[in-house]
């Protein structure tokens, strides 16, 4: 690509940028308001932060949230390395195509489609929903942008420093362990990662899902939203958005120590 | 020298990828490698969508599952009674009710409509990264990321801020003199598609630049030195070598939005739903499973055609890059 800045691409990034900063900025903004009104400024406030740390039924669903994503995110990322090294390392194998597509369908598949599959298969099979049936459904939802990360790390991948490892007669578990795991790590952090988000953010899948006494942040923020603005929902999304931040500078920093590839990848981009 | 059909042992060892020179897959760890994430799909991917299919053939109950008949598994009878008692009724329903057919066409032709901004709005955007000095083009890409990490919700809820009757988009307008009157942003079709295209715009954004990036720039000098103006090389180069960033950006965000339910239910009004909410309230105010799931099954058939094309280029650009 010719390199060269004119006035329109200027503009067009511009723009663009400050299309996508500018309400999550009012966002931030507004939930330092001293006013209870949301749409009236009253002065520097850090008061409904402090009214959030005693809202009791906001914290108990951060904390299930946090939890379901952290096992979820987990699971997905083994479940994920491992369907991504069936895929690139094992190569044909017989079911691959139902196997590749089963894995890239939940990328794009809409969510209600997955979530209500899902519920009804939990009500067939008889299970209580609740906690571990959103786990599940995290776990199956997120294992493909695990895959899809780890696949495009491992496709660049120098093949023949696994070949030496196991030519100087390393048995081929110690050469995966030792060889081949650590030089893939890096994309493997960023699969948990966004595993790790996707299962934070997720509300319609874990609204088909949940059940009594598993109510996740996104489903307790979206019964509040529906009510109307309000300014302890703006100090609640302004943390989360700063967890989220933090963690996707600090991952990109670290990535950028390590190699040259940016650590945030994203369905459909190499 | 060897005969026609045979390839030289060793050429034949250097032109099979390294990976293929040991045969990996009948040792025990490579089955498992394929199994355990092949075992949980198909259990918690495929086989609901099985029960979906089933479910959408059921007739709505009063019972717990709502929905009749629930599968027997005793014998060759329950197993007939079962088959003969499942309908198409509920199909029936969703192809003569224009209440279901107008949220379909609805949700199409807004989905339709958003990819269409997307692309206008998402292509400039990605040129302009694409040609700017390569060491801003790292913290371009990351700063056009960084929203799609951030909650979807939250991001839906931010414009609710900004769309309301005393909200700031309004409070702008006036101040510039734009409008007399505040306007109604909330609950209109205006504000579900900036919803959609500012939730979906990294996605049509990334593919496109990932194309542009790649491009040979000499192909445009040749169509310099030929004679050809800039605008027309745009045209006639730069678009078409585009056009894979583009079909996979318009498919990474046409299909999602076609079953979009937050965007929609936050921002948009109450009188049309699209399919997603349709499907949504089905589920959990009518408590109409049966119906539920027959809405679920005719909107995947909508999607497979762009689902397959999508898988189809996604397998391609990932397997084809070795």
């Amino acid at each position: 690509m010719r390199k060269g800045l004119s006035w329109f691409n200027i503009a067009a990034i511009g723009l663009g940028l400050a299309f996508l900063y500018i309400p999550i900025a009012i966002l931030v903004i507004y939930s330092f308001n001293a006013s209870r009104l949301v749409t009236v400024w009253g002065g520097w406030s850090t008061r409904w932060y402090g009214e959030l740390f005693n809202n009791e039924a906001m914290l108990d669903a951060a904390w299930i949230s946090l939890r379901i994503a952290l096992l979820s995110a987990t699971v997905a990322t083994v479940l994920g390395t491992l369907a991504a090294l069936a895929l690139v390392r094992i190569g044909r194998f017989r079911g691959r195509l139902m196997f590749s597509g089963m894995i890239y369908a939940p990328l794009i598949l809409p969510e209600v489609i997955i979530g209500l599959a899902l519920l009804l298969f939990f009500v067939a099979a008889d299970v209580d929903r609740g906690f571990w049936t959103v786990v599940i459904a995290h776990t199956t939802l997120t294992m493909g942008f695990a895959a899809i990360i780890v696949q495009s790390r491992l496709l660049g991948f120098d093949w023949s420093v696994e070949e030496a490892a196991m030519d100087l007669g390393a048995p081929p578990l110690r050469t995966f362990l030792t060889v081949t795991l650590p030089l893939i790590a890096p994309a493997i952090a960023s699969a948990w990662m966004l595993a790790f988000t996707l299962s934070l953010d997720d509300l319609v899948i874990a609204s088909f899902t949940t059940g009594p006494g598993a109510t996740t942040l996104p489903i307790r923020i979206y019964s509040e939203v529906r009510l109307g603005v309000k300014p302890e929902i703006n100090a609640v999304c302004t943390i989360m958005i700063a967890v989220v931040a933090l963690g996707v500078v600090a991952a990109s920093l670290l990535s950028k120590l390590r190699e040259d590839k940016p650590a945030v990848p994203l369905p459909g981009a190499p | 020298m060897f005969a026609e059909n045979e390839t030289p042992p060793r050429l034949a060892a250097l032109a099979d990828p390294p990976l293929k020179g040991r045969d990996h897959s009948r040792t025990w760890p490579a089955r498992l490698v394929v199994l355990v994430p092949y075992v949980w799909l198909i259990v918690f991917f495929l086989l609901p969508f099985v029960i979906v299919v089933k479910i959408s053939l059921s007739q709505t109950a009063m019972a717990q599952p709502p929905y009749i008949p629930v599968l027997d598994l005793a014998g060759w009878e329950g197993l007939k009674n079962f088959f003969s008692e499942l309908t198409f009724e509920n199909y029936v329903l969703l192809f003569t009710d224009s209440l279901y057919l107008t949220s379909y066409l609805r949700s199409l032709e807004i989905a339709a409509v958003s990819t269409l901004l997307l692309l206008l709005l998402g292509f400039p955007i990605a040129y302009g990264i694409a040609r700017a000095p390569r060491r801003w083009q790292a913290v371009l890409v990351i700063l056009v990321m960084l929203p799609f990490w951030t909650s979807f919700l939250i991001r839906v809820y931010a414009w609710i801020n900004i769309l309301q009757r005393e909200g700031l988009l309004n409070d702008a307008l006036l101040m510039l003199g734009i409008v007399q009157q505040p306007l109604v942003w909330l609950a209109t079709d205006a504000a579900i598609y900036i919803g959609i295209v500012y939730s979906y715009l990294p996605f049509m954004v990334l593919p496109i630049y990932a194309t542009l990036e790649k491009m040979d720039e000499s192909l445009l000098e040749a169509a310099a030195d030929l004679g050809s103006p800039p605008w027309k090389a745009f045209w006639l180069v730069t678009v078409p070598l585009a056009l894979p960033g583009i079909a996979a950006g318009a498919l990474l965000c046409f299909i999602p939005t076609v079953g979009e339910f937050v965007i929609p239910d936050l921002l948009g009004g109450s009188e049309q739903m699209m399919i997603g909410q349709t499907l949504w309230t089905e589920f959990f105010t009518n408590r109409d499973w049966p119906v539920a799931s027959a809405l679920a099954v005719v909107l995947l058939c909508l999607l497979i055609g762009p689902i397959m094309i999508y898988q189809h280029m996604q397998t391609r650009q990932l397997e084809g890059a070795r």
